[in-house]
């Protein structure tokens, strides 16, 4: 057993829901009790229009005592015929894993009755997260695909006449996916390479037996796709990319790697042209490292905290483009460990590899720096702390899926980050002049101050017990309850306001 | 306490494929309400996950609750769950210093069969603080319910001797149970004041230390639809008497209650109906927003009844009632009250649907394209793309809605996305108007 407050990463259930939901036409049905298919939120935090294709088999008491018999497999043909998906993910919780109902024999059975494809969903969910899982349950659902394209011949394996790409890991709920996904479109145009297919999203699975036709992969987040990737390797010999292109040399890190693959087909592309125009005109954050501005940066501290990806991207250019100091740089993706320190280590002072947030608060606590760069938790660590903070990896909340274009990748991220990380410092920076020079002149201003002055100077007291209760309304609308209700006091001549005299102007006072 | 058999209500029962809150959700309001309190989930990742997300910011807060999350050793026994818990809970008692320790048991406690009930007093003999049992689990219950099961198991745990005896009551001891803000409390302790009616205590109370006498023959009467087990432990284990009473949700449920009260207690309620009258009043503002409008309770958190009873009461045509679980004899009083609603206001019953199928209620408010559905966030945001107007249920159950001071809270949010619609239609701007 482990004390625990705050999770980085989900449970692998959550993966595999991420996974289904984000094809076109899968519909996920969980095994699971009443309140565990929690990932609804989905419709909330991406503001979906549109009805999440997960459905619970509820496991309540009877199921606990005679097993799920027909319930599952009639939920399976039920949605079949409702919704017509191409495929049905049956998804375990770790509720049911530890019932040990045959789950496999369900599918077979229900695959008989139903149109859809039916598989279940091959997680271990204490062994595995949310991350994991993800990337195990895309390569599952390609496999199954491509091995059944096989079996009846559809498999398309004749390269594209252009060069092609497919992009592999642009989930829902992923830390800005979909801002990402079309900066990666519109790098991809540029360097004049054909989209295959993206996965999974929003793709049908009847296309994924042309998955083949690429001349490459690229995987933009390693939490997600590298296993897909690393499948299609070995069964077509295709090769991947994993540079994620967030920053201005990492981004040439990707484009020289295309080249380079390109070559490998004796294709022979010079992208060195366009390297540079996009890095002078399009990205401002070459030029921006070099104006006077970021001179102020030089010697600032900082800490950086998220997924393996997006933390290991935000050290290097913290390191490599801003010339700040990184104390530390750390991920959660403890499963990646080798991989993150290995990138790391040259552009930090030390590399921490954890997943229990009460570390890292204490060590952002005992590190003092300038800014953090971290999750929703470093966030609050930092409000605490007064530290500011750039969120710049999941675990997400609403505010991290923006209406206005902000993506993370390619050159327009460049600029995204660069104000991201400028933001954070200088708003550190005037706090602590605001505070050096006495803070606001206005914070004794006489709006802050009573306000029942203004009414004909008659003095209007509070009983204990009522101020109390006053005390316990919401700060933000503290003071315009204690106006109402004092008005509401002298209109009706109390001299005194008590708990009743308060209930009462809320009573009658309407609006 | 017998239901009339002449209610003339359909009560459906569906196959419970529905969105709801997993009832260790109770933590989030009971650790606030509880100031000395600390809840220990005893779960898997997937509570923890569900906890974090659901509370929103609360969790930041350092919330004095916290996950004892479940490896693999102890699904597989390999490791001892006494030991286990008793590691974890002194570091508790040590960094927090509660004056008790909750233990909310989930479906994997329930699965692998640990016996908290069993471990619970052992421990709590050997660490020195009360350890209290309780099982919100998915399994068994949905949502509010996690709140039942815990105070069932809180009643338990009220002293029995009084130590101040306070003789000027006129009547019998009054207990009151259901878990509401402190200012919620202090009013309807004070409106029951204007009729002579003393509150003895509340179940529970601000802190576990102060958990109210109760005695065999004290009355007990609940505030919320939802705490059958608590009414029932405290009739069969406590020996008191339940007052079956309407709950005090709107005016008209904030009245019934009280009548009933004094009735059982032979005091005339002087005055009362003028109270009602005046609130009434003053919600003609709203009422008038939503009169003649129609809406459907897809159901998720138990007070559907007393919502629909008020909602119909106000003027509006409710399709149907979802409800996860429908307990006809603690919300006895509710249901014919609501069909006298009914019969006042001269409309139709409304079927009840215990157990709903979400996808059957989608295909229902389709044909039925009601003023409002009031929902899960499952639904709301998809159905708003489909032009109908939701309110999220949640949102009732943390929300001031119970008393005469609180019922403008409920109309204020019923009539929230009905407001919204209309400001957006006023806007003369078709952009704001059409579906999406």
């Amino acid at each position: 057993m482990k004390l625990a407050y705050w999770m980085y990463a989900g449970p692998a259930h959550i993966g595999t829901l991420r996974i289904a939901s984000s094809f076109k036409n899968v519909h996920a049905i969980m095994h699971a009790p009443l309140g565990d298919d929690y990932f609804v939120m989905r419709s909330m935090l991406e503001r979906d229009r549109d009805f999440t294709p997960v459905t619970a088999s509820i496991v309540d008491r009877h199921v606990l005592a005679r097993g799920s018999q027909e319930k599952v497999i009639n939920n399976i043909t039920r949605k079949d015929k409702e919704e017509n998906p191409d495929l049905i993910i049956l998804t375990p919780t770790c509720t049911s894993s530890i019932l040990q109902e045959d789950l496999s024999n369900f599918v077979k059975r229900a695959s008989l009755e139903s149109k859809a494809d039916i598989i279940l969903a091959d997680v271990n969910h204490y062994r595995v997260n949310e991350l994991q899982a993800s990337d195990r349950t895309l390569e599952q659902i390609i496999s199954f695909y491509l091995e059944k394209a096989s079996r009846d011949h559809s498999l398309k394996i004749q390269k594209s006449l252009n060069p092609s790409v497919n992009i592999i890991g642009i989930t829902s709920l992923g830390f800005h996916h979909h801002h990402d996904l079309v900066e990666l479109k519109r790098l991809f145009q540029d360097l004049n390479i054909e989209i295959n297919h993206i996965l999974p999203n929003n793709t049908s699975v009847n296309q994924l037996q042309s998955l083949p036709q690429a001349w490459f992969n690229f995987v933009p987040y390693r939490e997600t796709g590298l296993l897909a990737a690393e499948l299609l390797k070995k069964e077509f010999n295709m090769p991947f990319i994993d540079i994620t292109p967030i920053g201005l040399t990492q981004i040439e890190f990707f484009v020289k790697k295309i080249q380079q693959i390109l070559a490998d087909n004796d294709i022979i592309r010079d992208y060195t042209m366009y390297l540079n125009t996009q890095r002078k005109y399009v990205s401002q954050s070459a030029w921006f490292s070099r104006s006077i501005d970021c001179q102020n940066l030089i010697g600032k501290t900082a800490v950086v905290f998220g997924d393996a990806t997006h933390a290991a991207a935000i050290t290097k250019i913290l390191h490599q483009e801003m010339n700040i100091h990184v104390i530390w740089s750390g991920t959660y993706c403890i499963h990646d460990s080798l991989w993150f320190k290995q990138a790391t280590e040259k552009y930090c002072d030390q590399v921490i590899l954890t997943d229990d947030h009460e570390f890292i608060g204490n060590l952002i606590a005992k590190t003092e720096p300038n800014a953090i760069f971290g999750t929703q938790m470093e966030r609050h660590i930092g409000k605490r702390l007064n530290i500011p903070c750039g969120v710049i990896s999941s675990p997400v909340h609403i505010q991290n899926f923006p209406l206005s274009y902000k993506p993370f990748v390619g050159y327009e991220g460049t600029n995204q980050i660069a104000d991201l990380i400028y933001n954070s410092f200088t708003l550190g920076m005037e706090d602590h002049l605001l505070e050096l020079f006495g803070g606001h002149d206005t914070i004794d201003n006489k709006t802050y101050g009573s306000s029942i002055k203004s009414q004909d100077e008659k003095q209007v007291l509070w009983s204990l017990e009522a101020k109390q209760e006053l005390s316990r309304i919401p700060r933000f609308i503290r003071g315009k309850v204690k106006k109402n209700t004092e008005q509401f006091a002298q209109a009706n001549n109390y001299s005194k306001i008590d708990l009743k005299v308060m209930y009462e102007a809320k009573e009658k006072i309407s609006g | 306490m017998t239901l009339s058999t002449d209610l003339s209500f359909t009560f459906e029962c569906e196959t419970g494929n529905y969105h709801t809150f997993c009832p260790i959700s109770c933590v989030a309001w009971l650790y606030q309400k509880i100031e000395d309190s600390f809840f220990l989930v005893i779960g898997t990742k997937t509570c923890g996950y569900f906890l974090q997300n659901a509370m929103g910011v609360m969790i930041f807060a350092e919330p004095r609750y916290a996950m004892a999350e479940l490896e693999e050793g102890d699904i597989s026994a390999q490791l001892n769950d006494y030991n286990e818990l008793r590691r974890l809970c002194i570091q508790i008692k040590k960094d927090r210093k509660p004056s008790v320790i909750f233990w909310i048991g989930t479906c994997t406690t329930e699965i692998i069969k640990m016996d908290l009930e069993g471990i619970a007093p052992k421990l709590e003999a050997d660490i020195d603080i009360p350890i209290v049992v309780a099982r919100a689990n998915g399994l068994d219950y949905a949502f509010t319910q996690g709140e039942d099961t815990v105070l069932a198991a809180m009643s338990q745990r009220c002293p029995h001797k009084n130590l101040s005896l306070n003789t000027d009551n006129t009547h019998q001891p009054l207990i009151i149970f259901g878990s509401l803000p402190e200012s919620v409390t202090k009013q309807l302790t004070l409106e029951l004041l204007k009729y002579n009616i003393t509150v003895s205590g509340w179940l529970p109370s601000a802190k576990y230390t102060e958990l109210p006498v109760i005695r065999e023959g004290y009355h007990v009467i609940g505030v919320n639809p939802f705490l059958s087990r608590t009414a029932t432990t405290l009739m069969r284990r406590r020996k008191t008497k339940l007052i079956g009473a309407p709950f005090p949700i709107g005016p008209d449920g904030t009245r019934a209650w009280i009548e009933k009260i004094c009735s059982v207690f032979n005091i005339i309620p002087l005055g009362l109906k003028e109270r009602e009258q005046e609130i009434w009043n003053n919600l003609q503002d709203y009422t008038k927003l939503i009169q003649g409008k129609s809406v459907f309770f897809m159901g998720d958190n138990l007070l559907e009844i007393s919502l629909a009873r008020f909602l119909i009461r106000c003027g509006m045509i409710v399709h149907e009632i979802g409800i996860p679980y429908m307990d006809k004899r603690y919300q006895g009083a509710e249901l014919i009250l609501l069909q006298k609603t009914c019969e006042d206001m001269k409309v139709r019953i409304p079927k009840i649907v215990e157990k709903p199928d979400n996808y059957n209620q989608l295909e229902r408010i389709r044909d039925l394209q009601p003023d409002l559905v009031i929902t899960g966030m499952a639904h709301a945001n998809p159905l708003e793309a489909r032009g109908i107007n939701t309110k999220w249920s949640v949102e009732f159950t943390f929300a001031s809605i119970h008393g005469f001071t609180n019922a403008r809270d409920i109309l204020e949010l019923v009539t929230r996305p009905l407001r919204r619609t209309v400001n957006l239609q006023a806007s003369e701007n078709s952009i704001f108007s059409q579906t999406y």
